[in-house]
């Protein structure tokens, strides 16, 4: 279970996170919404220990993790699996390499037979050619390098996977392939996800609860159908795409 | 008045801190990649590459550029050391300035560019990027797998190169004494033997030793600590070229006084 409490974050003068406090559940995906730059990577992030909180707490599976030590933040991080808003592939390794990469247990990632196998797996699972294997990460296109980062994030069959905007940039047939790969991950192995995304088409159709994120705080949450009936005003402004429009309407681009 | 000295004071005392913080970090990074060496399967592989890649890579300039100041060091010993002083002296201060200070320093100061540019922007571009987010997400440490091949690729491969390079300038020293001196080589090789001591050597490869250490640890620290983008990989780059530089020099002075002067 990840357990966020009053979380605060700042960058200089401006405030990211402003108490953020938010549960997920074994075994669910959370669809965490929000308009840009309201601080849901860096979210994430905090999840995974690659950015520590000005204040409050994180836990996951009772593990403090903003105190963890090196040791114990790298065995926690095995457990989790984390897609990067733009891949963040190894650029000087091939695909085979990346996804190997992976692979986190220090006996498959050393057996040469295994770990061909399930880097294949994983691609296919992406819906991506044994072909891809050999390219470098400069040869694909950007889809591509957003399906091998999803590839590489679940070859080590973690039991939380975070997805920052795994949709994005994508076609709509592979967004859908995205959307039903993520559904299956939860449904048939009980990974727990947490994926951050824009697609409130795709949140819907994947998620088991959906949160809004937005001034720094969590404003609302619940399953898809409470969120779609929520009357908080931040969320109607969000479903109807308010947010977008707003400096236009308001003239702050003349 | 005041207000200039407390402004004074604030500068000065932002300068100290962020010196000290930097200080900090990087014996922090040096502490991190001592750490990294108990994952020995990780680094090892990655270090053959390291070191073939900068070692090839390298050989060609520093040859070249060793070729020229061996040549230049005889021309000018002939050019000063002409009348009542024995020719086979050219032999002496060839081999002597190449051995001593040349080869280390001049090897040093071109791979500090060449090398410490590569590791820092390759570092740099991984930062801003998120490869090393990624690799630290997947549980895994950027000191075996980045770092610490760097750094030991660097200590592995810069000294054989000043070997090379020793060898080299040497060689061309002596030909261009030949061609434009009237010195033998007889002369040239009882000059080059009067004043040698196996120490020398022991010297050479020690300065080039702890040259390769700088050049690998500072453009890994610029490199591993990038800010802020493209512009923040040209400002790591450019300060890792600097710094290395800078800190070549000042090691060459302090290892002078304390292996040579007694």
């Amino acid at each position: 279970m990840i357990r966020i409490r009053d979380v605060h974050k700042r960058f200089g003068a401006m405030v990211v996170l402003d108490g953020v406090t938010l549960d997920v559940q074994d075994g669910e995906t959370l669809a965490l919404l929000g308009p840009s730059g309201t601080g849901k990577s860096v979210l994430l992030k905090h999840i995974i220990g690659l950015i520590k909180p000005d204040a409050g707490d994180i836990d996951v599976d009772g593990l403090h993790v903003p105190t963890l030590d090196r040791d114990a933040l790298a065995k926690l991080r095995r457990t989790i699996g984390y897609v990067f808003q733009n891949g963040a592939l190894f650029d000087s390794d091939n695909v085979y390499e990346n996804i190997r990469l992976g692979l986190t247990d220090p006996n498959e990632f050393g057996d040469d037979a295994f770990a061909r196998e399930r880097v294949s797996e994983c691609l296919r699972l992406v819906n991506l050619p044994d072909s891809t294997l050999a390219k470098m990460p400069s040869e694909l296109s950007g889809g591509m390098r957003k399906r091998v980062g999803i590839a590489r994030a679940i070859a080590g069959r973690p039991k939380y996977v975070l997805y920052d905007e795994p949709t994005s940039g994508l076609d709509p047939v592979n967004s859908d392939i995205i959307d039903g790969l993520i559904r299956r991950l939860n449904d048939e192995l009980g990974v727990t996800g947490i994926m951050v995304t824009h697609d409130v088409r795709g949140a819907f159709r994947t998620a088991d609860r959906i949160a809004l994120l937005t001034g720094g705080k969590v404003v609302a949450e619940g399953t898809p159908d409470e969120f779609r009936a929520s009357q908080v005003p931040e969320v109607r402004a969000f479903l109807e795409r308010d947010f977008d429009l707003a400096p236009l309407e308001t003239g702050l681009l003349q | 008045m005041s207000g200039l000295i407390v402004r004074l004071q604030r500068r000065t005392g932002r300068v100290v801190l962020d010196t000290l913080a930097s200080v900090g970090r990087f014996a922090g990074l040096t502490a991190e990649i001592a750490r990294g060496t108990s994952e020995v399967r990780i680094w090892l592989p990655r270090t053959f590459a390291e070191a073939y890649n900068i070692g090839l890579g390298s050989l060609f300039i520093v040859l070249l550029i060793s070729a020229f100041a061996g040549g230049v060091t005889a021309l000018q010993a002939g050019y000063q050391f002409t009348g009542n002083i024995p020719i086979y002296v050219v032999g002496a201060i060839v081999t002597q300035s190449i051995v001593l200070e040349l080869g280390p320093v001049l090897v040093g100061l071109i791979l500090a560019g060449r090398i410490g540019a590569r590791y820092a922007a390759e570092l740099g571009t991984m930062r801003v990027t998120e490869q090393i987010d990624a690799l630290e997400s997947l549980g895994r440490s950027p000191a075996s797998h980045l770092l610490l091949p760097k750094v030991l690729a660097c200590i592995l491969m810069i000294p054989v190169l000043v070997v090379f390079a020793d060898v080299m300038a040497l060689v061309a020293g002596w030909f261009i004494s030949k061609q434009s001196l009237p010195i033998t080589d007889q002369d040239f090789a009882y000059g080059a033997r009067i004043f040698w001591q196996p120490f020398n050597a022991w010297y050479s490869l020690i300065k080039a030793t702890a040259f390769a250490a700088t050049i690998g640890l500072v453009s890994c620290y610029y490199g591993y600590n990038t800010q802020h983008g493209a512009a923040g990989v040209g400002r790591s780059t450019t300060g890792a070229v600097v710094s290395s530089s800078v800190l070549i020099l000042l090691l060459d002075l302090i290892l002078a006084k304390l292996l040579l002067v007694p």
